[in-house]
């Protein structure tokens, strides 16, 4: 199971990188007299409406896609738990309070509560992504929190604390590291539903904007020909199908390995 | 801790999550980069009329006053008036909201039997081929996206067979039932108009399932895995040894317990249930809150949109809460510190 995730994944990766060595297409170059053509050896995946190579931009889309959900669990990833470290290692007050902060925050559906967000900042990829972390966070704060309160009272946190070692330098050296795994499992997980939520902000018209190849947008643009010129839509869904697949048989497989106690339950 | 100290205290705590939703959506108005008496008068408005609608509304109060304001007019149901059409957005959502319960309603009822039928089944034939095409089942309804799952079931079933009827939720010919709750479906029923209630059922029908089985995934994997868990324990093997028949063990005395954990599954997916309502809305022309915020996100109408949210976020809040009640209810083995 991990090995198929990380091998979609990888070949998703190897699509983004060598994007500009795959193909000669230009992702975003418009021509008319080549519109809707279905799959042929020259272009491999057909055309769209105005003509762009579907091979092209499911490659190039690659990277912004792959790019997108990294920036969301990278950014929402460090602030969530940077907040759920100092939440559980300050404990008192400032833990209740910025654990208030956090269940008020996972009161919204993110996809709904990024809309809000972006129709009040201009809809764009950007502010989409700013949106969708926004909405993310909390769930790494609870994690880390729930980590630092496991791990707090074990005795080489205390040997730490009693040779009078800086506080930050305890949490950052001894205590993140040991409470990294269940943020990895969480991270590889998102990272799907995440690419889930900005095609569908895209989907929609409120994330990436038309040209850019974005898998979202790419089904959108193909919506009314999928009875008769399937290509366009069917091909960017089933890139989201098998990289959101990837990721999550990888989450899966991570907690199972990580987490002794799951191995028996499957 | 008894059940009643729980729930007070979950009560208590959901107010305090609510009062903190209307906090961000306040907070969130208030960095609009658009100036909201602009958007209300236009912007070529003279300088008398843009001062005289700034202290209409209320917007030379210091912050904390203005949020007073704000608070005092939710609790009277009051949400803003929407840029876009000069009404309050409260009426409009009115107008929205049932079409989006209906929706999610029903959503939820396939989810919950589709997740537990396949959930039972592949705990009961584990590691066989039923369990493996429930685990391609599962995995493919969490990774579709649920607007092309949408697009080609609607593309095929209506569009190329004619099975299923297409957008909306009555057919073109057919008579609404009169205005009751705003749910056609429930509407027809007790208005006992017939016509009109077998079809708004026969369109609720695909909606329904493209939004259901994104959800019934999660609460399959769940279902197997705590019904496996709960096949190994000792009451199980007692059942078992006293010669009770296998279907009576596993539904009779397993699956009960298995179920527990299961509603919990049940209360969060209905949050991604909500952001999927949206997405399914604007394909099948549904009639929903969705629909409704992906119009008013088009015409930048900033209370709208945030008069949606603030819906979203209480109805999620308020599922959520009957989930933990309900769990704390049934599994008298958990005491809450």
């Amino acid at each position: 199971m991990a090995v198929s995730g990380l091998a979609i994944i990888l070949f998703f990766i190897v699509l983004a990188v060598f994007a500009p060595l795959l193909t000669h297409w230009n992702p975003t170059a418009t021509d008319l007299g080549i519109r809707l053509l279905p799959p042929s050896p020259k272009h491999w995946l057909g055309t769209d409406d105005l003509g762009m190579d579907v091979f092209s931009r499911i490659v190039f889309g690659a990277r912004i896609d792959l790019e997108s959900s990294l920036i969301v669990v990278l950014s929402a990833g460090t602030i969530g738990t940077l907040m759920g470290l100092f939440a559980g290692w300050l404990g008192g007050w400032w833990d209740e309070i910025l654990m208030r902060i956090t269940d008020m925050f996972l009161a919204f559906p993110s996809l709904i509560l990024a809309m809000a967000i972006s129709a009040i900042l201009t809809p764009n990829l950007t502010n989409a992504l700013i949106a969708i972390s926004v909405t993310y966070w909390p769930i790494y704060a609870r994690l880390a929190r729930a980590q630092v309160l496991a791990l707090r009272k074990l005795e080489f946190v205390e040997a730490a604390r009693s040779i009078g070692l800086p506080q930050v330098g305890i949490l950052f050296r001894h205590i993140l590291p040991n409470a990294f795994t269940p943020l990895l499992v969480e991270g590889t997980l998102d990272m799907g539903s995440v690419l889930l939520i900005a095609a569908g902000l895209s989907f929609i018209g409120f994330g990436a904007q038309p040209p850019t190849p974005e898998w979202g947008l790419m089904i959108a643009q193909g919506q009314s020909f999928l009875m008769t010129q399937w290509w366009v839509s069917t091909v960017p869904a089933i890139a989201i199908l098998l990289l959101v697949i990837g990721f999550n048989q990888l989450g899966d497989a991570l907690r199972d390995m990580l987490d002794p106690r799951m191995r028996f339950r499957r | 801790m008894g059940f009643w100290t729980y729930a007070v205290r979950r009560l208590a705590l959901m107010v305090l999550v609510i009062f903190g939703v209307t906090l961000i959506t306040f907070l969130l108005t208030h960095v609009v980069p658009i100036n909201p008496v602009l958007a209300y008068v236009g912007d070529h408005a003279p300088a008398s009329v843009v001062a005289h609608m700034r202290q209409q509304l209320g917007l030379n109060a210091p912050l904390p006053v203005q949020y007073g304001i704000y608070i005092v007019n939710l609790l009277h149901g009051n949400l803003g008036i929407s840029i876009a059409n000069q009404l309050p957005v409260s009426y409009d959502l009115g107008l929205y909201l049932p079409a989006t319960l209906e929706l999610s309603s029903a959503a939820i009822v396939v989810a919950i039997v589709l997740g537990v039928v396949t959930g039972v089944l592949s705990a009961i034939f584990r590691d066989g081929w039923v369990d493996q095409v429930a685990r391609i089942l599962a995995l493919s309804g969490v990774s579709l996206p649920v607007f092309f799952t949408a697009l080609v079931l609607l593309g095929i079933l209506y569009v190329h067979f004619g099975w299923l009827p297409g957008p909306g939720q009555l057919g073109p010919y057919t008579m609404p039932p009169p205005h009751i709750t705003g749910m056609v479906v429930l509407d027809s029923l007790l208005s006992g108009d017939w016509p009109a209630f077998t079809d708004s059922l026969w369109h609720l029908v695909l909606p329904a399932f493209v939004l259901g089985w994104s959800s019934a995934g999660i609460i399959a994997r769940m279902v197997r895995s705590s019904l496996l868990e709960v096949l190994g324990l000792d009451y199980i093997r007692t059942a078992r040894a006293k010669g009770s028949p296998e279907s009576r063990v596993i539904l009779g005395h397993a699956l009960r317990n298995a179920l527990i954990p299961t509603i919990t599954v049940i209360g969060l997916s209905y949050g991604s249930l909500l952001q999927g309502a949206v997405l399914t809305e604007t394909i099948f022309a549904w009639p929903g809150i969705g629909r409704f915020a992906t119009l008013s996100v088009t015409n930048v109408d900033v209370p709208a949109v945030l008069g949606v949210t603030l819906v979203a976020a209480v109805l999620y809040s308020v599922v959520n809460l009957i989930v933990d009640l309900l769990y704390a209810f049934l599994d008298p083995r958990i005491s809450y510190v």
